[in-house]
């Protein structure tokens, strides 16, 4: 059978849904994961599946592929009934799950033939196709080497590649860019890009990332099962046209700025944007009326809209909640010279391998500094040699005047940690979450009590305290992790990739906290591949295979990148041109 | 070529390459089952040789020097002598001796006034097969000496003549090292596809392959063939060590052999396929498949102990063991030959449970997540 | 300190038994192997089905017969009338022995020469075919010692009186059933101990405790006193099982049977703890501690004598802690032994118990640091 392509054949819609729903039982707990989705997606079209991880978008992706059974409701592929007929649906499109199911121990070759066989492609057909496929990810030069020695941008290219062996009428793409860094993000979506155009296949592609539902030609917003938006891109940003500003006042702590803009009556978003504060105002609120006592001399300057400031706006129109309120003392202290992380030359060698290759950065106390880069980069490596998890091959590191790594357990007391994925236990309840943490720091007494109480009252855990902690939202988890992180006040914080996942209110929620912290004079370093973190913090790092390529503000990142053609440049785009220069350096020294 | 062959083709050959490139895998098929068959084959058994004897002569005698000589010349005992009974029930005691013959002060008079003495015999009952073992080995030594003593030659009215077939040296290796090959092949069958499936679902390649046109049972014979293969290897290699290092006689057709094999390989292999898709994580697979192979396998089979003695529902229960029937095969065609009065119905009962298991595995593997 | 210790042991305690899977594999398992396993494994015969070729038709030899019928451990399934099928029915295990009485039984006992009997044995399991001789034999041995005092034959000259110490009736369920105790011990404490760290390490919550002021040494109490209360918990629920359940007699002193105990679990707390540090995931630990298991049970004199094992292996028996505390546990439950007695192994078991402690301790260190 030659990749039928057949354009013009695809009757219908690729997608219509009707009040889908399906739950699964957590624990105790029936969650609803799907709760009555009714959606349509047209022909020849990318159609992106937004939403915050646990919004549903796997589940509607498992229920479309037919490996899942709906509990009521719908979904039709071409006019094909999932639920009748799984193996002629299966037959019409193909799926990239999430992680999707290379071959580790095979080569690049031996999982596209798998593939091909399995989708049962001619052999005749085969060799153009490779050709094709091979030159469009990039992965011709790797045929031979096995498909777990890729980098994890390489990976997902692999697997995209298997999954388009044969051109299916419907494509299904499970978060395709997650942890993988903006160059080869940019490169996918040059593959989904000329795929669709080329070919006229159907996608459905979901992500966490709101930037790239720009890149969409339509999309389905996704948030707790329930579908809160549907259409253009471009018409959900239009919508925010004229209620963004750029607030500054230089001369203050842009903290307290955001902090105190975040609970004017009017805003409905307030983010730190490098030294300016971005804010989405209410309709028809104009950014002179703000209000705001003891900051004078503002200066405001219009931005043009993007799709996160919709989504925000969605969803508080849905919570109608603000969060509470954390007062954010402007710290005399904050910013001082003090230096409290001191990184010189540091290298970490596993095998022949340099995972982190003499690396030199400082931090100050009350400073927000970042470590951005792709996975493998090297800031994981880092991070866990700072806190002391793993020892360093060569070179100085003191946390708050100690090596962690051979410092006396006492020492440790000072730091806080809060690892990716809120890895807490997951058996036990909040509450013995809490207690145990509080032992485990050396908690006792009176100030045990206080600070367990503090915790529950603090991040609104009181609610939730005999909840096993595994059965919580991802958002609890999230808040838990870091009041476990908190419960001894430490004076330096770790945070590694602290909100990825997370939605955007709850992203913002936590960096209230964050920014808090901060100013009360706490010193916090994060890891992060997501670039609009890389926003919130005061200074941060550019890290690729190893190294640093950039120190700075990310106001200064993103200068160096300014041109003609690129005035506004995003984070992104910085770390995509340091990147490229840093490639081209490695091609000029090999040549 | 039709798809449904290139699918098959292209699965079996990625699994074998898997298998070739995961060292792990032949450890499980071939390394294991010849260590452990080296391991146990010299490790277990059961034959009660060597038993460390007391002999208290109280006071000595011809009578009572003709009675040690008599132990003395057994092959079965290392005997130690004592002085008196309390420090042999000492020793005894304190498990330096298994048993002790107590020959009283007044034996050799007793003797020969025709007043029937009594020899005692002690021994430690804690291991009760053992025990039984000596009390046996004391009895042919005393009955060899009773007839010297009465000179006659019919020390007992009714003459024993004890007939042993398949093993008349009573080598207990020759039908344990048949029974630990279907142990050990059990834990392979079980371990290699429970751990194998469980990896799949965990590495997410379950969900890539499943949203293709293949069909479950073509994911499941894709899995079985080279499995099927590698284990047969391992099974292979656990023969050759039993004929050639433990010269363990092979008097049946090892075409019936291979066959009986074949059948239990199926078994395993579709046990292990029930286990891994009922519990998906490699954790809960691997627990559940120690639990219910080799335990029981070591019990239950008939390979140690014996089943016609075990209470009814136990009984019961072990006719849900695989490696029940193999044991039997592997027993009777390894020592008697090719009995098919044995063979047929426990091939027969192995076929069933191959199908039963194959079966469960085809119904629980559906093309679903939920 | 202490509070730190026992937040960490709680914090283990409740990840255990918070879950209703890993509490199930705790208490349902154990208690299931210990009862069909507590059954099935005995040494002693039962029933064992015999066929009867009577070629003396006397009433001598019917006599003997009805004493095989009527023992316990025999149990007759078919009369022959000719040689042909005895083979049939050893080769397909109808039977187990063929009691095979020659013509001139009868004549030659009234004429006293040697009345010949013969029994056929399958030899396929030759442990059951040693014991259904053994068996046989006494009970040829009781009617011809009957037959001897009535009719006033040459009688042996001295008698011979068996008496097995601490267990009379030779009843192999009483030298079995404590051996359990050890296994299930070894078993449960191995898998709570040996993939409680690499559970750990999966989650991330390893991580999570490292960089708290905790030392290495109080994790690595942490992770080993659950596993000592737990190994001994389930211990006790197992002993009493044995006793009350099935009424096997605890002669020995409490405290010789926990010291005992405990020195083994601290052993195989010891060894789950080297392979817990060294594992990886779940997966790796599983194998470690299964590569550890099976060899150790069968090692250990659990079902077969150690004495009859080659001297290598025998050296090899020396480094299992089971082989140790079977010992113990067995004679605690059927003799009264001192602890000087039992000291040798005692010893044995604390130096193991020592090393592995402090392997797994080095290993902890070296993994974690």
């Amino acid at each position: 059978m030659a990749p039928g392509l057949e354009p013009g054949a695809a009757i219908g819609k690729p997608l219509v849904i009707a009040g889908l729903t399906r739950r699964f039982r957590a624990g105790k707990r029936l969650v609803t994961a799907l709760d009555g989705v009714s959606a349509e997606t047209s022909a020849g079209l990318v159609t992106g599946l937004i939403g915050p991880d646990g919004a549903g978008k796997t589940t509607l992706m498992r229920l479309i592929a037919g490996l899942l059974r709906a509990d009521a409701g719908s979904v039709r592929v071409f006019g094909t009934d999932v639920r009748a007929d799984p193996l002629a649906v299966q037959g019409m499109l193909s799926y990239m799950p999430q992680r999707f199911g290379l071959y580790e121990d095979l080569t690049v070759q031996e999982n596209l033939d798998l593939y091909a066989d399995l989708q049962g492609v001619a052999t005749a057909a085969r060799p153009e196709r490779y050709r094709e496929l091979l030159h469009m990810t990039g992965l011709a030069p790797f045929t031979a080497r096995l498909a777990g020695r890729l980098s994890g941008g390489m990976k997902q290219k692999l697997g995209l590649a298997c999954t388009l062996i044969r051109a299916p009428r419907l494509l299904l793409l499970d978060e395709p860019t997650v942890g993988v860094d903006p160059v080869s993000r940019r490169e996918l979506w040059e593959i989904v890009d000329h795929l669709v155009r080329k070919a006229g296949m159907s996608v459905l592609l979901s992500t966490a990332y709101l930037d790239e539902a720009e890149r969409c030609d339509e999309v389905l917003l996704l948030h707790e099962g329930q579908l809160i938006g549907a259409g253009r891109p471009g018409g959900f940003t239009q919508a925010m046209a004229g209620r963004s500003f750029h607030f500054r006042l230089p001369g203050r702590s842009k903290r307290a700025l955001q902090a105190a803009l975040a609970t004017v009556q009017g805003v409905t978003d307030a983010v730190i944007q490098g030294e300016a504060v971005r804010v989405v105002l209410e309709p028809g609120m104009a950014p002179e009326a703000v209000q705001l006592p003891g900051f004078s001399g503002l200066t405001i300057t219009p931005v043009p809209p993007r799709f996160e400031d919709r989504f925000v706006d969605l969803l508080r129109a849905r919570s109608g909640a603000r969060g509470g309120i954390v007062p954010v003392a402007e710290a005399a202290q904050a910013g001082t010279a003090e230096t409290v992380i001191e990184v010189s030359n540091l290298v970490k060698r596993f095998g022949g391998f340099a995972a982190v290759d003499g690396i030199s950065f400082s931090v100050r106390r009350g400073e927000i500094f970042g470590l951005l880069g792709a996975n493998g980069a090297g800031k994981s490596t880092t991070f866990r040699m700072l806190c002391g998890l793993l020892p360093a091959s060569s070179g100085r590191l003191q946390v708050d005047g100690f090596d962690l790594h051979h410092a006396a357990a006492v020492a440790r007391g000072r730091l806080g940690y809060m690892a990716q994925k809120f890895s807490l236990y997951g058996e036990l309840s909040v509450a013995q979450n809490l207690r145990f943490f509080a032992a485990a720091y050396g908690l006792t007494g009176a100030r045990r009590a206080a600070r367990l109480d503090w915790a529950l009252r603090e991040f609104e855990l009181g609610p939730r305290a005999d909840v096993t902690s595994r059965d919580l939202p991802l958002g609890f988890k999230q808040r838990m992790a870091l009041a476990c992180a908190l419960m001894h006040e430490p004076d330096v914080l770790f945070l590694d990739e602290p909100t990825s996942g997370v939605d955007p209110l709850a992203r913002r929620e936590f960096w209230r906290r964050i920014n808090a912290l901060a100013e009360s004079g706490v010193t916090v370093l994060v890891t992060t591949h997501f670039m609009e973190e890389a926003e919130y913090c005061d200074r941060l790092v550019i890290m690729a295979q190893g190294r640093i390529l950039a120190t700075g503000t990310s106001e200064e990142l993103k200068a160096a990148t300014r041109s003609a053609s690129l005035p506004e440049p995003t984070m992104e785009d910085a770390f995509i041109a340091l990147i490229m220069a840093d490639n081209a350096k490695t091609v000029e020294a090999a040549a | 070529m039709n798809e449904r062959a290139m699918r098959l083709r292209g699965l079996i050959r990625k699994e074998s390459l898997q298998i070739l490139r995961d060292p792990s895998s032949i450890a499980i098929a071939f390394i294991l089952p010849a260590v452990l068959l080296l391991l146990f084959g010299f490790g277990v058994s059961l034959d009660a040789r060597h038993v460390t004897l007391g002999l208290v002569v109280e006071q000595p005698s011809a009578a009572a020097a003709s009675l040690t000589a008599q132990f003395r010349q057994s092959p079965y005992f290392v005997p130690q002598e004592f002085s008196n009974a309390g420090t042999a029930q000492t020793a005894l005691a304190d498990g330096r001796i298994e048993g002790f013959v107590w020959l009283r002060a007044n034996f050799a008079r007793q003797l020969s006034a025709g007043h029937d003495p009594a020899i005692g015999l002690f021994v430690n009952g804690t291991d009760a097969n053992n025990a039984r073992i000596i009390e046996n080995y004391v009895q042919q030594s005393w009955t060899i000496w009773g007839a010297q003593q009465t000179g006659s030659a019919n020390p007992a009215p009714i003459a024993v003549q004890p007939r042993i077939w398949f093993n008349p040296a009573v080598r207990s290796r020759d039908y344990l090292v048949p029974g630990l090959i279907a142990v050990i092949m059990t834990l392979t069958g079980a371990l290699l596809t429970a751990l194998v499936i469980a990896r799949e679902w965990e590495r997410g390649t379950m969900e890539a392959l499943m949203v293709t046109k293949i069909s479950m049972h073509e994911i499941l014979i894709s899995k079985l063939i080279p499995y099927f293969l590698l284990g047969m290897g391992g099974m292979v290699v656990s023969v050759l060590i039993a004929v050639t290092l433990f010269g363990v006689p092979l008097r049946g057709s090892p075409l019936v052999l291979g066959l009986a094999a074949s059948l239990f390989m199926l078994a395993s292999l579709g046990m292990g396929l029930v286990i891994s898709t009922v519990a998906k994580n490699q954790f809960v697979a691997g627990q559940i498949a120690i639990i219910t192979t080799f335990l029981p396998a070591f019990i239950l089979s008939g390979f140690i102990f014996d089943i016609s003695s075990m209470p009814p529902p136990i009984q019961l229960v072990t006719h849900i063991v695989a490696a029940r029937y193999f044991v039997s095969i592997l027993q009777t065609l390894f020592l008697a030959g090719t009995v098919w009065s044995v063979v047929l119905p426990n091939l027969f009962a192995l076929a069933v449970m191959a199908a039963v298991f194959l079966g469960v595995a085809r119904l629980v593997a559906r093309k679903r997540l939920d | 300190m202490l509070a730190r210790l026992l937040a960490l042991v709680i914090k283990e305690f409740l990840a255990i038994l918070r879950d209703g899977k890993s509490r199930a594999v705790l208490i349902g398992p154990p208690l299931i192997q210990l009862i069909v396993f507590g059954y099935a494994a005995s040494f002693d015969l039962n029933h064992v089905p015999f066929a009867v070729y009577n070629q003396d038709h006397s009433a001598i030899s019917r006599d003997l017969v009805a004493d095989f019928a009527g023992s316990r451990a025999f149990q007759e399934v078919a009369v022959l009338h000719g040689p042909e099928r005895i083979r049939a029915l050893i080769d397909s295990r109808e039977v187990e022995m063929v009691l095979d009485i020659d013509p001139r039984f009868s004549r030659n006992l009234l004429t006293n020469q040697p009345a010949p009997v013969q029994i056929i044995v399958d030899g396929r399991n030759s442990n059951t075919a040693l014991l259904i001789l053994g068996y046989a034999n006494s009970v040829i041995a009781d009617a011809s010692a009957a037959w001897a005092a009535r009719h006033g034959a040459a009688e042996p000259p001295a008698r011979l009186e068996p008496h097995a110490l601490f267990n009379p009736n030779l009843d192999s369920h009483w030298f079995i059933i404590p051996g359990i105790v050890a296994l299930l011990t070894q078993i449960v404490t191995l898998l709570v101990v040996g993939l409680s760290v690499a559970r750990e390490r999966e989650a991330g919550t390893f991580d999570q405790i490292l960089v708290t002021p905790l030392r290495p040494l109080d994790i690595l109490l942490g992770k080993s006193l659950p596993g000592l209360i737990i190994g001994l918990a389930e211990g006790t629920v197992i002993i009493l099982a044995t006793v009350f359940w099935f009424g096997v007699p605890l002669n020995g002193g409490l405290l010789q049977l926990y010291t005992g105990l405990f020195l083994f679990i601290a052993a195989v707390t010891g060894i789950g703890l080297m392979i817990s540090s060294l594992a990886t995931t779940q997966q790796q630990a599983l194998l470690g501690a299964f590569m550890f298991m099976v060899p150790s049970i069968i090692l250990s004199g659990f079902a077969t004598p150690i004495a009859n094992m080659p001297a290598p292996v025998q050296a090899l028996t020396l480094v299992n802690p089971m082989r140790y505390v079977l010992v113990v546990i067995r004679r605690c439950f059927l003799e009264q032994p001192s602890f000087s007695s039992l000291s040798l192994d005692y010893a044995a078991m604390a130096a193991l118990a020592l090393c592995s402690l402090t392997a797994a301790a080095w290993l902890f260190r070296k993994r974690v640091v």
